[in-house]
């Protein structure tokens, strides 16, 4: 019989980094000795208009690929967010990036405002706003191991960038040890 | 290399099918990059030099082909990758290596609609263009991957097929399958098996490039290896020179489709869940396969007797195999992402008493386990009603 999957949906803007943050997810699951699948959903352009990486993880088959009822919704765009919102079922989480989403509308999931974005440009690129919101999700939903996550992201980075890397992890899984409301 | 221990890691599907392609034993790729399938012309870009390989970016998808076509023609095991509006562009060539007896695999990551459609977005609109894309008549081969593993197996499979065969292989993937990253364990490369095109027995004096040995198959000498003959795509005799002979025409013609057909227990891989003693029988393919997988293990779950039937190999047709799970089921779900192409051939195998539904999704988005469900549902409705 089918075993349960937990479904993850991140999303936002293109050039946030979203599907290599899911790439980063789905392989630290692997590292852990789960099933994961990952999938992304994008626009032609490079920059701007919306994005989105689905990972799914489980102990067995993952039948479907993408994501149905996700138990985890990121979202750092608003308009991501109003599109999604939706979607969540009984006892989600839902994780926004509070620097450009201040109103979310009403839900049962359990709220994170991780201000993602402002973390990241406060130690020195906004880029890696992904990397914050990564380790936020990882430590609000316990699915990987930090070590898996921290061996995973390191494997698919630019080289030289590692510290600032790490320490947005750090900051990311800092903010979200308890939930904001 | 036999020291390799297989692990499991983090796999693109376009990855799977370039590290399958060198698997396989692939050293030659020629090609014009399209979305959803350039990872594949990126990965062997850097990968087949350092094999002792080598990479060439075309100006066009009709140049791509007929390189192949002549790589393979000096002994390389040669591929190309490509999609729709790419893959339209090939036909003319394909067709000259069907008819040359040129092995080599061409890829086609489905994307969505006709003409340049929707790039980055899935679909299953070319199951026919496989087929027939090529004008007059013609056998092919073409598989279809449901997940990353599969694409790593099959693209293997795929140059397995056509150098025991002597024919182009169709990979037909999805944008969906391409683009998304699993798990997937790469096996032992010495436990791999490699199927070699077979060389001809006598001396180059004697050779008679199209002259076929008792299963249909002629033995392929390598340009470069001393054997001079004639390569056209006009009907020809069994050296290789145009005829407008009736009895030779019909005979290559009927080769052809013959060395095929003949040998389907080599050709056709499917996979049957849950179909024993199944009511109702959904037979899909590609990425819709697991959409119905889920929703065949949901119907279980409901002590609805349902079961999903996937043909990999998706030419030759596997028509027996369909016809028996008609005979043992009275109901065929058939969903696709296209307005309804495979049903065909399920139609024509199907017998009178059999109801068979598609489901059809033009969207360029996926068709969700649930809907597949619903109509697995509805159908057990419809038996309750005639009972």
């Amino acid at each position: 019989m089918s075993s349960q999957n937990y479904e993850i949906l991140l999303s936002g803007t293109g050039g946030q980094g979203l599907i290599l943050a899911g790439q980063i997810l789905a392989e630290a699951v692997i590292r852990d000795g789960k099933n994961a699948v990952q999938t992304q959903s994008y626009g032609p352009e490079a920059r701007g208009g919306a994005s989105r990486a689905e990972v799914i993880i489980s102990d067995g088959e993952i039948d479907y690929p993408l994501v149905t009822k996700p138990n985890v919704l990121l979202a750092m765009s608003k308009p991501a967010l109003q599109k999604f919102i939706g979607m969540l079922g009984e006892n989600s989480i839902l994780m926004v990036d509070s620097t450009y989403i201040d109103e979310i509308p009403a839900t049962t999931a359990r709220i994170y405002q991780i201000p993602c974005s402002k973390i990241a440009r406060e130690i020195g690129k906004e880029m890696v706003a992904n990397v914050v919101a990564l380790g936020a999700l990882a430590a609000a939903t316990g699915v990987v191991t930090k070590d898996s996550l921290i061996e995973a992201l390191m494997s698919r980075i630019p080289r030289g960038t590692e510290a600032l890397n790490q320490k947005a992890l750090d900051m990311g899984w800092n903010s979200a040890s308890q939930p904001a409301a | 290399m036999t020291d390799i221990i297989p692990f499991a890691r983090l796999m693109q599907g376009n990855e799977a099918i370039a590290e399958g392609a060198l698997a396989a034993g692939a050293r030659f790729f020629a090609g014009y990059p399209i979305t959803p399938s350039t990872e594949i012309a990126e990965i062997l870009a850097k990968k087949l030099p350092l094999v002792g390989g080598k990479f060439i970016q075309m100006e066009d998808e009709l140049s791509s082909m007929a390189a192949v076509i002549g790589a393979s023609l000096t002994g390389s095991k040669s591929m190309t990758a490509t999609s729709g509006p790419g893959f339209s562009l090939k036909q003319e060539n394909l067709g000259f290596a069907v008819l040359t007896e040129v092995p080599c695999v061409v890829v086609n990551v489905q994307r969505f609609g006709a003409s340049t459609g929707i790039p980055t977005a899935t679909a299953q609109g070319d199951i026919m263009q496989a087929r027939w894309g090529t004008h007059g008549d013609h056998p092919m081969i073409a598989l279809c991957p449901s997940s990353v593993q599969e694409s790593f197996t099959l693209t293997i499979q795929a140059f397995n097929l056509s150098e025991r065969f002597r024919t182009p292989v169709i990979l037909l993937s999805e944008e969906i399958t391409g683009h998304s990253r699993e798990r997937v364990i790469l096996p032992d490369p010495s436990k791999i098996e490699i199927i070699n095109r077979k060389k001809p027995a006598a001396g180059i004096e004697k050779y008679l490039p199209y002259k076929p040995d008792a299963d249909g198959i002629p033995p392929m000498a390598n340009f470069g290896e001393g054997y001079r003959y004639h390569v056209t795509g006009l009907t020809h005799d069994q050296s290789g020179s145009p005829t407008t002979d009736a009895e030779k025409a019909s005979f290559l013609t009927n080769r052809l489709h013959d060395k095929i057909m003949d040998h389907l227990d080599e050709i056709t891989m499917t996979e049957s869940f849950m179909t024993e003693d199944a009511d109702v029988i959904v037979i899909a393919y590609g990425a819709v396969a697991r959409a119905a997988k889920g929703a065949v293990r949901k119907a279980r779950d409901m002590g609805i007797k349902a079961g999903l039937f996937r043909p990999i190999t998706i030419w030759p047709f596997p028509a027996k195999e369909t016809a028996s799970m008609c005979a043992q089921a009275g109901s065929i779900i058939v969903p696709e992402l296209n307005l309804g192409q495979l049903i065909g051939e399920v139609e024509k195998v199907a017998g009178k008493e059999n109801r068979i539904i598609g489901i059809n999704r033009v969207t360029g988005g996926m068709i969700r386990p649930d809907e597949i469900l619903d109509a697995i549902k509805s159908e057990v409705r419809v038996k309750k009603h005639a009972k």
